[in-house]
Formats: structure tokens, C-alpha cells, sequence
């Protein structure tokens, strides 16, 4: 009898993820045909989806797969890595504010990519380089300052949330010593957009997804273990810092890649997270829905900042940050209120 | 199987020695009871028996072995512990978190089998908590939570198991209610069971074994019958009493003299 009810349990929780998913990965395609049917020659979705699927005529074909497939697969891969590490960060740290924008991880490639932009001068791919470089360098900083025989969620937050005001006064200083026009280019790649994205960064950030998001998954058994408490993850057989240090190392190349490839797009790693779990229940991580939640937030605010106002276009971060930024003001005020401030 | 030995212990967290110089044979297939003042290290022995504190010096055998130089899975699947506080991940539902017990039996790749389902299910029943299988942890009492902790500690099927106050917060029906648990797991599956409690008469009335602790040392241990006097609880606790048949078990049972109401000793 308590076999069937465990069996039961399981499989109801199990159904709902799966459910989750596919209505989320169903939605995420959805969305990405969306965009690239919209635009200065409007496609029909269903020709869309002919040429995707390798029919479709040779001039729908050469718009949808050069001019507009760079883009909207962008939109989805750097949605999905800003997820999955925003889900990482929140769950090790068991807070939900811990998401890489808040704790300095995407401050650090904002500044190595402002100092590269505006000092040395630096275009293109450089500007991705040293993104990524300033994420890395920033998180071994955080890291380093938070170690204490180990390194607690808490303190971890604290020293990234320092770490973030430190390099966001970085940027504004770089911002205020120039001429307004290098200013304005460095403005451009601080909000995050998605204009301009061609198959190399395409091919760039699928490479680095393709390896980084396997291995936050393999990483997520330990993620589950640690969402006990350390003492009993330990007891179960983790290396507990060691398990800590291998996800902190995914999540922030996760976050570096996509911010690299797209700049600090704000609030996708922040809100995915949450939302994944409250749409997949059963108190796992829920790394798959949470890649899944990032990708269709990303691509759906490029297809609102694109096509919702006729004539005016937003960068992709203009309409994340629309939607994070009350996100973050609600969750200020409930942690605040059930005392769950931890 | 199963044998738990410290040699010469001595526990510290940074540069506070907890523990210094202890040794301790756990017996085996027994219920043995750890008590002693607040911060005597008897939380912090157990975390050193449960490898999850390395000791300054000295060695924790788990069958003539050091536990540290045994990797850390074959360990998990001989030795569990409930810690005083587990965290509980927000939105659980009770069979999953039993389920997480399973940890060490799963390898990188191998996730849920039915033999897994099964120890759940014997878990959830041992513990008598199959009726909330599927309602989540956040819902739930304090008395039904505990005995969710213990059914994922029983989930993971190890021969030995430690568990640190889990009693505390628990009204003293929902106290004996686990204590009777553990006495039955003991009998029917033979486990050791190692726990750290704060009352010391149900102590003196479940253990077999008795372990009394004061500033890191062992001061005497042995069945309570033999261990408990009222000279070992003044040592211990700093207290004067009066050490009295229970009048249920025959065990010895303490009754504290404070400075009021007492007749006699006022």
C-alpha cells in the first residue's frame, strides 16, 4: 500500500514537470517563429516553420535562416544560460535575490567590457572576450573575499552585492570621462540587445551552451543533495565544496557566455529561477524549466521591444528590466514581511 | 559490520577545542544515548563520528577503518545522521524529500529504481507517515516533520544511525512517539542507533548504553542503571538531586532540587 502511494507521488510530480517542460519548450518555439516571421518583410509562421524544417522558397529561406535565425537563436541560448545560472546561484545560496546580475557576476564583464570599449578601445568579438574575462575575475574576487574554511550562501551574496557596486561606480566613471558618442556605443552594449547578432556569435555562444549546459545538469545532483543543508549532504557522500565550487564555476560561465554574447541583459537569470519552480513544483532546483522560462522570456521581450510599438525599437534589456525591475520590488517586500530575509 | 570506534579523539571548530582526548566504542546493534550540559560537545562527537568534522587529532574507525580514508559513498551507505536542523527545500512534498535519503545508492547516472520506491515505502511506514506521502513539508506539524527527517534518514538503509536532539521541539508525547520508533527500529532491523537527547530521564529510560558528557570528556558511561547517580548527575549538570526508580520503567529517573519548592532540603 505505501509502495503504490510512494509510486503514486512520484509519478504525479514527475507528469507535472514533464508537462511543464514541453509546454514551456512548445511556447519558447512558438515565440522564436513569431520573431522571425515579424519584421520589415512580414513572413507567414507557417512558412517559417516550412524553411526551419528545411522547405520553404529560396527568398523566405535567406531571410529567415541569415537575416533573422542568428538573432532569435541568440535570444533563446543566452535566455536559457542566463537561466539555468540564475537557478544555480539561487538555489546554492537558498535566496532568491542571488541571481549573477545582482551579485556582480554580470557587473564584472559590464566593466571589463566598458574598459575594453571606452579605454582600450576595443570592438567586436574583443568586447565579448573581455566580458567573459570580467565575469570569471569578478567571481574568483567574490569567491575569494567570501572564504572563510568554506564559503557560506550568505556571505557569498554580501561580498557579490559589494562587488557589484564597486564595478557598476567602475562603469560610471569610464562613461563620464569620454566623448558622448563612445559613451553612447558603451550605453548600447550595457543594456543588452540583440541587434546585430550574426551565425558567429550564434555559433560562439551555441558552443559554449552546448558544453556548459550538459554539465549544469550532471551538476544539478549535487545542487538536489545541498538543498538539505550541508551537514547532510555531507553525510550522504558529497564533497560539499568541492560540489559548491564545481556549480559556482557552471553558473558563472553560464552567465559570462551569455553576457558576452548578448551584454548584461538584466533580470532573465533573476526571475527564471523562481518561476520555474513555482510552475514546476516538487521542490527540485528545476534547472530544465528554468533554461526553458530564460529562453522564452529573453526571445519574448525582443519580439515586445521589436514589434510592439510601430516605428520605435527597444533593446531586449530595456523590456527585461520593465518586467524584472517590479519583480525585484515585490520580492523585497515579501521577504521583508514573512521575515524569510535570510 | 557496523562497528563505530573513536581513538583519541579531540574535536575543535577553528581554534575552540569541543573535544579533547575521547575515546568511545559505539556498541554495536545497541541504543546508545549521549547526554550532558549545553555546550558540552556532545552534538559536535557526533558530528566527529559522522566524519562530517575532521579531528584535530585522534581517529574515528567504521569497522577498523578510518572513516576519512574511506571514500565518503561507501560511508554514506553504512552511517547516517539527522542534524539538529535539516533544511527542508520550499514546496517538497514528503515522499520526495524521503526520497533524497537515496542519494548515496544512486550513482552519476542511475537514478530512481523500484528498489528505491520500496525503501521509501518501508521507511514512510516504519515511521507511520504514509498517509502524508503526498502533502508537502511546509504543511506540515512539527511532531509529523520530525518523523519525516527520520523516515529520509531511515530511507537511506544504513546500519548505523546517528541523530542529534531529535526530540527537541517536540511535545512530550510526540518525544516518546519517536523515541518508541527508534526502540522498534533497533529491535526489529538490529540497527545501532546513536542519538543525543536533553532529557535525561526518557535518556535513562531508552538507551541500553549511557554516555555522559561534561566539557568534551566522557565522565562515565555504562546502562543507565548502573551510570546514573545522583553523583554523576551533580558532576554532569551541576545540580543536586534525587535519583528514583521510574515508576513505569524501573529505570532510574531523575528529579531535580532547586532551591524552591522542596520540602525537605529547603
Amino acid at each position: 500500500m505505501a509502495l503504490e502511494v510512494v509510486v503514486r507521488t512520484r509519478r504525479a510530480g514527475r507528469a507535472r514537470a514533464s508537462a511543464v517542460c514541453l509546454t514551456l519548450a512548445v511556447l519558447c518555439f512558438a515565440v522564436l517563429c513569431v520573431s522571425l516571421a515579424l519584421g520589415d518583410v512580414t513572413i507567414p509562421v507557417f512558412d517559417v516553420v516550412a524553411t526551419l524544417f528545411g522547405g520553404g522558397d529560396a527568398g523566405a529561406g535567406y531571410i529567415v535562416t541569415e537575416l533573422r535565425l542568428p538573432r532569435g537563436l541568440v535570444a533563446v541560448l543566452a535566455g536559457a544560460a542566463f537561466g539555468l545560472s540564475g537557478a544555480i546561484f539561487q538555489s546554492l545560496t537558498r535566496n532568491s535575490l542571488a541571481s549573477p546580475d545582482i551579485i556582480g557576476i554580470t557587473a564584472g564583464a559590464s566593466a571589463a567590457a566598458v574598459v575594453a570599449l571606452l579605454v582600450f578601445n576595443v570592438r567586436g568579438a574583443g568586447v565579448s572576450l573581455a566580458a567573459l574575462a570580467g565575469a570569471l575575475g569578478s567571481a574568483a574576487v567574490i569567491y575569494a573575499v567570501a572564504w572563510r574554511g568554506g564559503v557560506s550562501g550568505y556571505r557569498f551574496v554580501l561580498s557579490g552585492v559589494a562587488m557589484a557596486a564597486m564595478l557598476t561606480s567602475v562603469v560610471s566613471y569610464c562613461l563620464t570621462r569620454v566623448e558622448v558618442h563612445l559613451a553612447r556605443d558603451a550605453l548600447a552594449w550595457l543594456t543588452g540587445s540583440l541587434n546585430a547578432k550574426s551565425w558567429d556569435t550564434a555559433t560562439t555562444l551555441g558552443i559554449g551552451v552546448a558544453i556548459l549546459a550538459p554539465a549544469a545538469l550532471v551538476a544539478g545532483r549535487w545542487l538536489t543533495a545541498l538543498q538539505v543543508g550541508d551537514d547532510l549532504a555531507r553525510v550522504q557522500g558529497v564533497h560539499v565544496e568541492r560540489a559548491r565550487l564545481g556549480l559556482l564555476a557552471v553558473a558563472v560561465a553560464l552567465a559570462a557566455v551569455a553576457t558576452a554574447a548578448v551584454g548584461p541583459v538584466a533580470f532573465v537569470a533573476f526571475v527564471a529561477g523562481p518561476i520555474a519552480r513555482r510552475l514546476a513544483g516538487g521542490g527540485g532546483p528545476g534547472l530544465v524549466p528554468a533554461a526553458l522560462v530564460g529562453a522564452l522570456v529573453m526571445t519574448a521581450a525582443d519580439v515586445v521591444g521589436q514589434h510592439a510599438i510601430a516605428g520605435t525599437q527597444f533593446p531586449v534589456g530595456v523590456v527585461t528590466a520593465i518586467i524584472g525591475g517590479p519583480y525585484l520590488l515585490w520580492l523585497l517586500v515579501i521577504t521583508n514581511r514573512v521575515g524569510r530575509g535570510d | 559490520m557496523g562497528e563505530l570506534r573513536g581513538h583519541d579523539l579531540s574535536l575543535a571548530y577553528g581554534s575552540r577545542r569541543v573535544v579533547s582526548d575521547l575515546s568511545i566504542d559505539v556498541p554495536t546493534g545497541r541504543i546508545t544515548v549521549i547526554v550532558g550540559a549545553n555546550a558540552c560537545g556532545k552534538s559536535t562527537l557526533l558530528r566527529g563520528l559522522a566524519r562530517l568534522l575532521a579531528p584535530e587529532s585522534g581517529t574515528v574507525t567504521l569497522d577498523g577503518r578510518d572513516i576519512h580514508s574511506l571514500p565518503t559513498r561507501t560511508v554514506a551507505l553504512r552511517l547516517g545522521l539527522l542534524p539538529q536542523s535539516p533544511a527542508s527545500p520550499e514546496g517538497i512534498v514528503v515522499a520526495d524529500l524521503v526520497g533524497r535519503g537515496r542519494y548515496p545508492h544512486h550513482g552519476w547516472f542511475r537514478r530512481h529504481t523500484t528498489g528505491d520506491d520500496e525503501a521509501v515505502a518501508r521507511a514512510l511506514a516504519a515511521t507511520d507517515t504514509t498517509d502524508l506521502a503526498a502533502r508537502t513539508v511546509d504543511e506540515l506539524s512539527g511532531g509529523q516533520r520530525q518523523r519525516v527527517w527520520i523516515a529520509m534518514a531511515l530511507a537511506q538503509e544504513t546500519d548505523l544511525l546517528l541523530l542529534d536532539e531529535p526530540t527537541s521541539f517536540l511535545d512530550v508525547g510526540h518525544q516518546v512517539e519517536v523515541l518508541d520508533l527508534l526502540t522498534d527500529l533497533n529491535h526489529t532491523e538490529g540497527k545501532t542507533i546513536v542519538l543525543v537527547l536533553h532529557d535525561l530521564n526518557l535518556a535513562c529510560r531508552y538507551a541500553d548504553h549511557l554516555i555522559a558528557m561534561k566539557d568534551g570528556r566522557i565522565v562515565t558511561q555504562g546502562p543507565p542503571a548502573e551510570s546514573v547517580t545522583e553523583q554523576m548527575v551533580s558532576t554532569v549538570f551541576g545540580m543536586p538531586s534525587q535519583v528514583v526508580p521510574d515508576p513505569v520503567s524501573g529505570t532510574p529517573m531523575v528529579v531535580p532540587i532547586g532551591r524552591h519548592h522542596t520540602r525537605e532540603y529547603a
